[in-house]
């Protein structure tokens, strides 16, 4: 049996994890994620890399969810992110059958750290090179959250957050323009974020909106392309009202 | 189904602890086995040995006001009473019960258990576990001893988010939800006092005494339980004892001695 106890992530001299910090790179290199939570409903969008003609899109869905009331986004590899995921969905029903009740958010985010983090401290295997968005409401309170995790296994709770590719740049944008939202504003506000760093249109961008009565609900591209217009729209006139004085009083 | 061996781990050094990324390959438990020619007539015997011995009443019933919960004091070993004053409903946490009946030390030592696994689950999920999870979380450690002679017949009594809840646990792997339970020799007894007498719409004091009684009846007539009757109710701000009052003193409550009227009187004669 070949010797499988050689740890691969060990400190540097000065205090660092290498091998988390070059995972943390694979995640910048991922395409963006962005994540916004409302007060009746979280939203999650990712980009999506121009589709091969051939290739069937539907197949490679990007945000997934993992029970009734809980999904996930990622950014990074996305091999690792398979496997995350469907063990992440084991746990999701072991916790039902144990307990008879749903996970909570914070239960299922802090299960997906713990093995991302286990994987930092193992022989033998790298750590996962991906950042996860996750929300969900609340079984108990019915209190929405978006949750994220990053490849050292930490793990927080957020109002809003990108990760992946110009992750920066979207956290900037969010930064300046969060408020309190619901409904179809929070669907603009994360669109509108995506947009920042992604060239606009339905086929670059997945949407997908969770709410407590119905689930995670995917955006249809027609759906998509109308929100991206009114952004547009509204941008345009915008910078219109901007670039015109205000009109002179009538006397 | 994952065995819990947590009770079972040596101190093996780390080198070689399986990791669980290796699937499949972790070690098997292993403990002293005893020198006997037969072992498994071994096993038989000292399961058989302790399986009739859930010499015990206890019962619990949810009711408008919440659970109530009821059971003997009395040890026995076969014929020989060992002891009067067993606690034999155990508080797991402020605002759950269990209840005892088959081995003594495997209900104290699981129901300990489970309180600490009730614990930390609160500490995890920053909020009570409910009565459904905790009796799954000891359903589920009982059966992965399935075969193993452990015996358990307990009642997992609580009041949750959702209300009362009432559950009965034993040591062969099943768990049952409902509304009435007793378990153990006196349970037949208890139970004809119990469902004659049970009301949804009882108030606490009602219910106290039907439990009261019906424990005390099955004492009267089975000679496996007696001692004290306590009674606990189960309210949405936890358990209270409500009484432990001696099942002697109890008979005489309810059959006061009078003075029985004589069929024949012997009447003193004057003289012959």
């Amino acid at each position: 049996m070949a010797r499988y106890d050689r740890a691969i992530t060990v400190f540097s001299p000065d205090g660092h994890l290498f091998q988390v910090e070059y995972a943390l790179e694979a995640v910048r290199k991922g395409n963006a994620a962005v994540g916004v939570r409302g007060t009746d409903n979280v939203v999650l969008g990712v980009e999506k890399k121009s589709a091969a003609k051939l290739q069937d899109s539907r197949s490679a869905r990007k945000i997934v969810s993992l029970d009734n009331h809980v999904a996930l986004a990622c950014a990074g590899l996305k091999a690792d992110a398979r496997v995350l995921i469907n063990r992440a969905r084991i746990e999701c029903q072991s916790h039902r059958l144990t307990v008879e009740d749903p996970v909570t958010v914070e239960y299922i985010t802090r299960y997906i750290a713990g093995l991302q983090q286990k994987y930092t401290q193992s022989g033998g295997v790298r750590p996962f090179g991906l950042s996860t968005l996750i929300v969900g409401f609340d079984p108990y309170s019915g209190v929405p959250s978006l949750y994220q995790t990053d490849p050292s296994g930490t793990f927080s709770a957020w109002k809003a957050n990108a990760t992946g590719r110009n992750s920066n740049s979207m956290r900037e944008f969010l930064e300046k323009n969060y408020k309190e939202t619901s409904g179809q504003e929070t669907v603009k506000l994360a669109i509108c974020a995506l947009l920042e760093v992604v060239e606009s249109g339905g086929k670059t961008i997945e949407v997908a909106v969770m709410t407590k009565e119905h689930g995670l609900r995917q955006l249809e591209e027609a759906e998509i392309d109308a929100i991206v217009a009114e952004i547009e729209a509204e941008k345009v006139a915008a910078e219109a009202a901007k670039k015109a004085p205000a009109a002179p009083k009538e006397t | 189904m994952k065995l819990d061996t947590s009770g079972l781990e040596s101190a093996a050094p780390v080198w070689g602890a399986p990791s669980e990324l290796v699937d499949g390959f972790s070690a098997a438990p292993s403990f002293e086995v005893p020198n006997t020619t037969d072992f498994d007539g071994f096993q038989k015997e000292a399961i058989q040995m302790v399986k009739p011995a859930k010499g015990t009443t206890t019962l619990a019933f949810i009711f408008k006001e919440g659970v109530m919960v009821a059971a003997d004091s009395r040890a026995s070993m076969g014929g020989y009473i060992s002891s009067q004053s067993v606690k034999k409903i155990i508080e797991i946490n402020p605002y759950m019960l269990g209840t005892m009946a088959g081995g003594a030390a495997d209900c104290q030592f699981w129901h300990r258990n489970l309180g600490i696994k009730c614990r930390l689950h609160e500490l995890a999920n920053k909020r009570r576990i409910s009565v459904t999870g905790a009796s799954k979380l000891l359903a589920n450690i009982l059966y992965s001893y399935r075969g193993m002679g452990l015996s358990v017949g307990t009642m997992i009594a609580g009041w949750d988010e959702t209300g009362p809840g009432l559950y009965y646990v034993d040591s062969e792997g099943g768990r049952l939800k409902g509304m009435r339970f007793s378990v153990g020799s006196g349970s037949p007894y208890a139970y004809g006092v119990l469902d004659n007498g049970y009301r949804y719409d009882m108030s606490v004091k009602e219910a106290a005494e039907l439990a009261r009684r019906s424990i005390y009846h099955a004492t009267f007539r089975d000679g496996a339980s007696g001692g004290v009757a306590s009674v606990y109710y189960v309210g949405p701000n936890g358990w209270k004892k409500l009484s432990g009052d001696d099942v002697g003193e109890l008979h005489y409550n309810y059959y006061p001695v009078m003075p029985s009227t004589v069929e024949q009187e012997m009447v003193e004669v004057a003289g012959a």
